[in-house]
């Protein structure tokens, strides 16, 4: 998901219930409707969890399995043994470790690069509120909404002029910029209502709007900032389009786009496609199981604020 | 507010790089991708300057306009159908789950219905074309499994079932996002409001109809854009579930224009199909934020 929109969002809110858990009587048992329901609407919601579940799990099954297994007892059936093999072949024949590591490199600049990008122009236009900042709020919007369908040929030709074509800098570049327009949006409404008499306070004392910014600004807005981090490091990870039409080369691609080209070609038996969903699903579950409290914070910072 | 005109001037400095690097890399190539649909244009050489040929071609192109109409499905199956099921589940987990049995269980049961969100689209959409292959896929399988052979079918292999695949895919990929954005808004939602319509006698699903969806009318406007927006940009989806075939059954408008781009070297055409695409895109921004004004002045008055 790119765009969330915290300002247009809410009508009536004070800042900050979005995070409170709601608080309401305990009067649960005996009410009209009773248990009985409760346990039917509960239990439906387990069958539609398992089922949302369902495909990571016959993935995992069956990327586990000897490919004669597959063949004689079919996806549906439990593997007998682990059979790793497959998983190694097809890490080894996309030289996955590369993957991975082109992976992190891009979207771990851009989370950096992105979120300071995008404090330096809120900081001007929350803070500062420099003339024309609705507008300019608007403009830079415009990099997160536009379709990436109407730059990338222009964005191909452009790298391809200046040497950047089939490098990682050409896509960290450019997601650097679309993130930091989230980023800038989000952050901007935050430091729009940051405390007044802090600054004020700084700036009495002697320091200067540098100053003022990495010493208070930032350690104060530190949640938020988090937030960021994590989601431009997963949104990044999880791009296609570009990446797939900049890096060309087997040294620079991603996992995403490495896993999208071999498996466009068609090449792939039924095992090795598991093995390659496999190996996809594994660095989301394992961001999943890392960020998940900052993912559920971010989720409700992000749409609401 | 004690900050002066000249005061605010001392900030711009902080705007520099950042709209330096936007003017680069946004409204360069956007201005150009503008320039170049008015061209013919095999990307090298000369563009040739045809004026609205592209376009007039355009209107006329009955692939482009079955392209548009596969995209309304996806808006079904990436927007409407989504955000009506999370609404309900969100309604369903918060008032009932999370009362009676906890909000700790109503939030694993989230994460679960959500986890699928987090997936790269390409990687979800590798999966998918795993689990519904013809031969020995996992779908087919199970239909087998429970006698419905006559069933089994190549899913997205049939241009009468690919877009219905598609759709499918779409929306257990796409639910958790209206599910968790509901969620959240529901617990700025007065709990007395509840109460009052409980102690009146109203049905769960009257409370839900009258209380829980137009009190979070924001957040469905706002998932309904989103995710509208969203289903514009399918790229990679079709890419790999199904390269816009059988014969162009699921061919989307982003994705003809990366075909004209990349694969028919008709660069020319090509951005005007993103351009176009771009233009739908401000519509639904703007149609949006008039519609929450006007929301919003309804509010205000009351």
């Amino acid at each position: 998901m790119t765009l969330l929109k915290p300002r247009d969002a809410p009508t009536r809110r004070t800042r900050g219930t979005a995070a409170r858990p709601r608080r309401r009587p305990a009067r649960a048992a005996g009410r009209r409707g009773g248990m009985s329901s409760g346990y039917a609407v509960l239990a439906a919601l387990v069958v539609l969890a398992v089922v949302m579940l369902v495909p990571f799990v016959i993935v995992a099954f069956n990327a586990l399995k000897t490919p004669t297994e597959y063949s004689t007892h079919g996806p549906l059936s439990v593997p007998h043994g682990l059979y790793l093999q497959g998983v190694k072949d097809f890490w080894n024949r996309v030289d996955y470790g590369q993957k991975l590591v082109n992976s992190v490199i891009i979207s771990g600049t851009v989370a950096v690069a992105g979120t300071t990008l995008s404090v330096l122009n809120a900081y001007a236009l929350g803070i500062g509120r420099v003339r024309g900042r609705l507008w300019i709020l608007v403009l830079l919007l415009m990099a997160n909404l536009l379709p990436q369908e109407s730059l990338i040929y222009p964005l191909y030709f452009m790298f391809k002029k200046a040497g950047l074509y089939d490098t990682r800098l050409s896509v960290i570049i450019v997601f650097t910029v679309i993130q930091s327009a989230f980023g800038t949006y989000l952050l901007s409404s935050v430091l729009s209502s940051f405390p007044r008499p802090l600054l004020e306070a700084a700036r009495i004392d002697g320091a200067n709007r540098w100053q003022v910014l990495w010493r208070i600004v930032v350690p104060i807005s530190r949640p938020t900032i988090v937030v960021l981090l994590v989601f431009f490091f997963i949104w990044t990870w999880n791009e296609f389009l570009i990446p797939l039409v900049m890096l060309i080369s087997n040294d620079n691609q991603t996992v995403s786009v490495a896993l999208g080209v071999l498996h466009g070609q068609r090449l792939m038996d039924a095992t090795m496609s598991s093995a390659a969903a496999l190996l996809g699903i594994i660095p989301t579950l394992v961001f999943f199981l890392i960020f998940q409290r900052t993912l559920s914070r971010g989720i409700t910072v992000g749409a609401i604020k | 507010m004690t900050t002066t005109a000249r005061d605010r001037r001392g900030y711009l400095p902080y705007l520099i790089p950042g709209l330096l690097l936007f003017v680069g890399v946004i409204a360069v190539p956007f201005a150009m991708n503008i320039g170049i649909g008015f061209t013919r244009w095999s990307g090298v050489g000369t563009p040739d300057w045809i004026g609205f040929g592209n376009y007039k071609e355009l209107v006329k192109d009955s692939e482009f306009w079955a392209s548009f109409r596969h995209n309304l499905a996806l808006v079904a199956g990436m927007s409407i159908i989504p955000a009506a099921i999370g609404l309900v589940l969100a309604a369903a987990l918060t008032d009932i789950i999370g009362r009676r049995f906890g909000p700790r269980t109503a939030s694993v049961l989230r994460a679960c219905i959500y986890l699928p969100q987090l997936l790269p689209i390409v990687v979800a959409g590798i999966v998918w074309s795993w689990i519904l292959a013809p031969d020995n896929g996992a779908a087919n399988a199970m239909l087998k499994a429970v006698g419905l052979d006559s069933l089994a079918h190549d899913w997205l292999g049939d241009p009468n079932t690919a877009m219905w695949a598609v759709m499918v895919v779409m929306v257990w990929f796409q639910i958790g996002f209206p599910l968790v954005i509901f969620m959240a808004g529901l617990q700025r939602v007065d709990p007395s409001l509840y109460e009052a319509a409980e102690i009146d006698g109203a049905s769960w699903w009257r409370r839900f109809w009258h209380i829980t969806v137009t009190q979070i009318r924001p957040e469905i406007y706002v998932v309904l854009l989103i995710c509208t927006i969203y289903s514009l940009k399918s790229f990679p989806q079709i890419y790999v579930l199904t390269k816009g075939g059988p014969g162009g059954a699921t061919n989307v408008p982003s994705y003809y224009s990366y075909q004209n781009f990349f694969e028919k070297t008709d660069v020319g055409y090509g951005a005007s199909i993103a351009t176009v695409l771009t233009l739908i895109t401000v519509v639904l921004v703007v149609g949006f934020i008039r519609a929450q004004r006007g929301q919003l002045d309804e509010e205000g008055q009351t």
